[in-house]
């Protein structure tokens, strides 16, 4: 998987290109307007992470060339603005999603493994992990052929978990995700704790190989066992 | 007291004095000018009488007045030489009145065939008492009719005149700076209206440009602050995911994630006040408070059951309201948000729709919240140290807005009343 990161800021830049190079995607980076569009000139990408607020130029306008270009690659759009307009003239554009900063890398993660379920596996809508197969289009998850009833906020915290596999999730990361940022007092983010609980049974009932663990404080890991 | 009633207060006691000035100067004028023409009749009568005299001289025998209205007695000696012409004032019967009236009266000396004589000659006089009365009556009405007179250019007229100035003082009374109305000035001929109304503007124009740079600089800090924010919280999920920390150095790492997330929410609430102030949600539509507060509810399902929360709704009715979708989620959020997070354990949260209210009540601290305050930015009266203390502000905010009366009591538990009856008035 080739991902393209087009942001100005090098620290930021430097964050994400870690972490995605952490997941084993290759990944190339661009900090200007001028440099990201010859990249996207020259190079076909499977996910574009592009900051919209670049210094030589407004980020809609790669995207518009992008988007002339080769439709079918998937963009998420990173601002600090969190502007309405923004996100609609994005996604309008063609956009398949859009990150307000500051966020979650657990979340860029989600974002992007979804974008390239998406765009990547048309039509195979399955994530396989051991004896379990979740299928993201029907929203589903078996074990080894047999139904594991979820409800709607389990199924989304086990998706979570799993692209975000062998990495730590914050309850705050995972309360968001799945909650939206309605939910944003922290004190509160204590109830996830009996939602994991749910899950950790339904998983071990089924015999999946799967354990979340608990990390002290912070949140939990997704580990195969 | 208006500044109409006022000046004619002190007209009125100045005219008051002027006018009885101006009394006591005609009386002693028009005395004067009717003495003066009875005097010039009586010398001009005394020199018929003596040209008489020439031809008749049994007017000599007419010592007392009777039917006349002179009277001739000789008289010798000393008192000869010390006459001259005299009008002196003297009172004298009068028949038909029934009672003395003043007279003028001229007292000469001629002398007739070697006789010095004694001539009276009287004319009736004016009544002064009667002429005072006549005065003052007059005067009480003049000056009765002037000030009434006053009160009617004031009070029809000078209203007239001072419209301006009212209209002013009603649309400052209703003037908000957030709401970023403008003020419609009358046209007026009046100067002093004319630099109130330059004035008012200059001074809404200042405060419009000083609140929206106020405004704008919270907005750019809140930008600007986003990136630093996500660089920093991210370098420390980074860091946390080297997986070679001891549990002490997770903790420590684990309160400072917090922290920045903490910041990032208020941050990013900031923002959203911002741009609610700002009017940046421009897309209104018909929106079902009801569906989006079963929604809401369906959001804090989990939360509500760690806490224990007993949670009842009750729709008395469908009510809808003509605003922002989003803006309506955010509203209806905080609102809910608000009962569950500010309660206790086992409390419980009620929910009543009407078809132009929702009525939120809930178990929680058992004091008050201040009214004044409790719609203010940062005022926490929560122990909780993440809370933004931005809820209950956005939730004013967007009131504000579209229009939404809030109101708070408390009686035993919190309740809040979210009406949009005013709003929807308006728009239909």
């Amino acid at each position: 998987m080739k991902i393209l990161v087009v942001e100005d800021e090098l620290d930021m830049l430097d964050n994400l290109v870690r972490s995605l190079e952490e997941e084993n995607y290759i990944v190339e980076s661009a900090t200007t307007f001028d440099s990201a569009s010859e990249k996207i000139h020259l190079y076909q990408y499977d996910c574009i992470l592009l900051d919209i607020g670049l210094p030589d130029g407004n980020g809609l306008i790669l995207l518009e060339e992008l988007k002339k270009l080769d439709p079918d690659q998937g963009v998420i759009i990173v601002s600090a603005k969190n502007a309405v307009d923004d996100k609609v003239a994005g996604l309008n554009l063609g956009a398949d999603d859009y990150l307000p900063k500051p966020f979650h890398m657990a979340e860029l993660h989600a974002r992007v493994k979804s974008v390239l379920r998406r765009r990547k596996f048309k039509g195979n809508q399955l994530v396989e992990l051991n004896n379990m197969i979740v299928d993201t289009d029907e929203r589903t998850v078996s074990v080894e052929g047999k139904q594991v009833p979820l409800n709607r906020k389990e199924y989304d915290i086990l998706l979570y978990f799993i692209t975000n596999k062998n990495r730590l999730v914050s309850k705050t990361a995972l309360g968001e995700h799945v909650w939206g940022d309605k939910i944003d007092e922290a004190d509160s983010f204590d109830f996830i704790y009996s939602q994991i609980k749910n899950l950790r049974k339904k998983l071990k009932e089924h015999g999946t190989q799967l354990e979340i663990q608990a990390i002290y404080g912070i949140g939990y890991k997704l580990i195969e066992v | 007291m208006k500044l109409l009633n006022h000046t004619i207060s002190y007209l009125a006691a100045v005219l008051f004095v002027v006018i009885t000035c101006w009394a006591a100067l005609l009386y002693y004028n028009l005395l004067d000018e009717i003495y003066d023409s009875l005097d010039d009749g009586l010398g001009n009568y005394k020199l018929l009488i003596l040209d008489r005299l020439e031809e008749d001289t049994t007017l000599l025998s007419r010592h007392s007045f009777g039917e006349f209205n002179y009277a001739i007695k000789p008289i010798s000696g000393p008192e000869v030489f010390t006459h001259t012409d005299v009008y002196t004032d003297t009172l004298m019967y009068m028949k038909n009145e029934k009672e003395f009236e003043p007279v003028r009266m001229l007292i000469t000396v001629f002398q007739h065939q070697g006789t010095y004589y004694q001539l009276r000659v009287i004319n009736t006089m004016v009544e002064t008492d009667d002429l005072i009365a006549d005065l003052l009556v007059s005067i009480i009405w003049l000056y009765l009719g002037l000030l009434a007179s006053v009160l009617v250019v004031n009070n029809f007229l000078l209203k007239k005149a001072w419209t301006p100035f009212y209209r002013l003082v009603d649309q400052l009374k209703k003037f908000r700076l957030e709401k970023q109305e403008t003020v419609k000035y009358e046209k007026t001929d009046v100067e002093e209206f004319k630099v109130l109304n330059h004035a008012v503007d200059k001074l809404i124009q200042n405060s419009t440009a000083t609140y929206l740079s106020q405004k704008q600089f919270i907005e750019n800090a809140s930008h600007e602050l986003q990136t630093p924010l996500a660089i920093s919280l991210n370098k420390l999920e980074l860091l946390v995911e080297e997986n070679n920390l001891n549990d002490e150095q997770l903790k420590l790492l684990s309160s400072a994630i917090q922290n920045m997330e903490r910041m990032a929410r208020l941050n990013k609430s900031l923002l959203l006040l911002s741009k609610i102030e700002n009017k940046q949600f421009v897309v209104e539509e018909e929106v079902s408070i009801n569906a989006i507060a079963k929604e809401v509810l369906e959001d804090f399902e989990e939360q509500a059951a760690y806490k224990e929360l007993r949670i009842e709704l009750q729709e008395n009715g469908t009510c809808l309201a003509q605003m922002n979708p989003d803006l309506a989620n955010v509203l209806h959020t905080n609102l809910i948000k608000n009962a569950i997070v500010h309660n206790h354990q086992q409390g419980f949260v009620n929910i009543t729709i009407n078809p132009d209210e929702i009525i939120v009540e809930n178990s929680g601290s058992n004091k008050a919240l201040d009214p004044q305050k409790m719609f203010s930015r940062f005022q926490h009266e929560s122990k909780s140290a993440s809370s933004t203390g931005l809820g209950l502000p956005i939730v004013k905010a967007i009131a504000n807005l579209y229009n939404l009366q809030v109101n708070y009591t408390f009686q035993e538990h919190h309740k809040l009343i979210l009406s949009f009856a005013y709003s929807y008035r308006q728009k239909k």
